[in-house]
């Protein structure tokens, strides 16, 4: 299990245990976290799992694939250079300790 | 290797006898999903699918079916495995010349797919939805409108069929002249995915107008700039996809586009018609528009049914369906798993729907599921700021389709807010 911190826009935060494996996306949406919608079920198709990685982290995850950076730019919330799909980052031991804030929408 | 189950010749008229008897081993059922009494009532049908295990064997029609939430989730995203370039109707192109040309997207396989696929993506996009939203929304208040001053209709053609018409043609770019050939050429093709009984034999003898009339539109100078068809267009100007090819991804837009959308939107109605509990909570909360849309398509799943084809032996809980095989999935069935959903049976506009497969799943999921959603928000959220109440006042009469799940008639009354 892999802990990973989510950021409310209203400042609230919540650390989730993740299974390794899943996509983040599945992760807080199986634990009922609000504020990622993910209306195609992780398809990289709809962006609304829009998450804003925390500076720190950025460099350190995987680059974003050419699908996934044209679906950002038709994100409801405001395009950050900070910007991923959280249904295409999937959890590793290595994200341990991962600090992402959500937009204020998703839709 | 075991012998591939035979499919049914489209000429032959009869089904085959029911054997009672799987080649792979899996529980056989004598059920037809393609029957005017499933039709009726597909849910007893799908429990029966879903309990005899997590393969079954359709007698009638030859071919081996999942109607669980695993497994269909699974097959729908396992293309590798299960190929849709034979086909997703139970014709099987490997044996039988398609109706039409293929589709260059629902009908491919990776890589061929990818290539087609991203251009209907961009095409379809969220960014490209931002730029339609304001035109959708006025377009469903007008409409609204409308059906509060007649007060009494039927929410068949008046609002599910009247509310994509509206919108639709027109985003595409299409001529006025004509329209009403999209939903019958819509309507046969899904038909046409069915086996050759009556609804497909009838489709098919019908087709020609349509598909001309259809066919026709796909032209480039018959598509108005600005529009998806155009769109499609300029991406063979970019060499994404040849200028053969862009006619045939327009033809695709056409398809799927409407008819779809009329069904996604006539469930949510029918849905909040007959659960006005359910209307009440989204008239107190618009923001639940979407979610109703969505748990609309959950609840009814208005496109029941699509086949694959296996591309070698494969194993699914215990039984192995051999290469070469179309399999059935169940969409409706897997989207009503107690397996999978808490009191399924309930409309929940609240519920957390997201896993359903009433789009699909995987690399074919619907391609124009955001156009669908924005539609069925901004129709809802219309309804819901100004409609008190919606009452079924006259006979639901069910449409019959080898696919698509939805209604001929609903008569309706509306009571202002």
């Amino acid at each position: 299990m892999t802990t990973i911190t989510f950021i409310q826009p209203d400042g609230r935060s919540r650390s989730l245990a993740l299974a390794d494996g899943t996509s983040l996306m599945q992760g807080a949406t199986g634990a009922g976290l609000d504020g990622i919608v993910a209306e195609c079920g992780g398809n990289a198709m709809c962006a609304t799992c829009h998450v804003y990685v925390d500076e720190a982290w950025a460099g350190r995850l995987p680059p974003r694939s050419d699908e996934e950076d044209a679906l950002l730019d038709g994100a409801a919330a405001e395009r950050l250079p900070t910007s991923r799909l959280s249904c295409q980052i999937t959890v590793t031991p290595d994200l341990d300790g991962l600090v992402v804030r959500l937009p204020d929408r998703q839709i | 290797m075991t012998p591939s189950p035979r499919a049914p010749e489209p000429t032959s008229g009869l089904p085959p006898p029911a054997s009672g008897l799987s080649p792979s081993g899996a529980p056989a059922l004598d059920v037809d999903p393609f029957s005017t009494e499933f039709f009726e009532d597909p849910h007893r049908i799908h429990e029966a699918l879903r309990e005899a295990g997590p393969v079954v064997w359709l007698s009638r029609w030859s071919v081996h079916a999942v109607a669980r939430y695993a497994e269909v989730h699974a097959v729908l995203n396992d293309p590798a495995t299960f190929c849709s370039g034979r086909g997703v109707g139970l014709s099987d192109f490997a044996r039988e010349t398609p109706w039409r040309p293929k589709s260059l997207i629902l009908e491919a396989d990776p890589p061929e797919h990818g290539r087609t696929r991203a251009v209907l993506a961009r095409v379809l996009s969220p960014g490209v939805m931002k730029t339609l939203r304001e035109r959708f929304r006025v377009a469903a208040e007008a409409l609204t409108e409308d059906l509060l001053a007649r007060r009494s209709f039927d929410a068949v053609s008046d609002l599910a069929e009247a509310f994509p018409l509206s919108v639709f043609p027109d985003a595409v770019g299409l001529q006025r002249e004509g329209r009403e050939h999209l939903l019958p050429y819509a309507g046969l093709a899904f038909n046409a995915f069915g086996p050759p009984n009556e609804l497909r034999r009838r489709a098919l003898e019908t087709a020609a107008p349509h598909v001309d009339w259809v066919m026709a539109q796909c032209q480039r100078q018959n598509l108005a700039p600005g529009g998806f068809g155009a769109a499609i267009h300029e991406a063979a100007d970019r060499g994404e996809i040849t200028h053969d090819e862009a006619p045939l991804l327009v033809r695709s837009l056409l398809t799927a586009g409407l008819d779809t959308t009329v069904n996604g939107i006539g469930a949510a109605i029918y849905c909040l018609a007959r659960f006005p509990e359910a209307f009440a909570r989204l008239r107190g909360k618009p923001a639940l528009a979407r979610a109703a849309f969505e748990e609309a398509v959950r609840f009814e799943s208005p496109v029941q049914t699509f086949f694959r084809t296996t591309t070698r032996d494969v194993e699914i809980g215990g039984v192995t369906i051999p290469d070469g095989a179309k399999v059935l999935m169940f969409l409706g069935a897997a989207n009503r798993d107690p397996r999978r959903w808490q009191d399924p049976a309930r409309y929940d506009p609240e519920r957390q729907t997201v896993g359903h497969v009433g789009f699909g799943s995987g690399i074919h999921m619907c391609v124009g599921q955001l156009l669908a959603r924005l539609e069925g928000e901004v129709m809802l959220g219309a309804l819901a700021a100004r409609v008190g109440a919606i009452a079924i006042t006259g006979p639901v009469v069910r449409r019959y389709n080898n696919t698509l799940r939805g209604l001929e008639r609903l008569p309706v009354t509306l009571t202002p807010a």
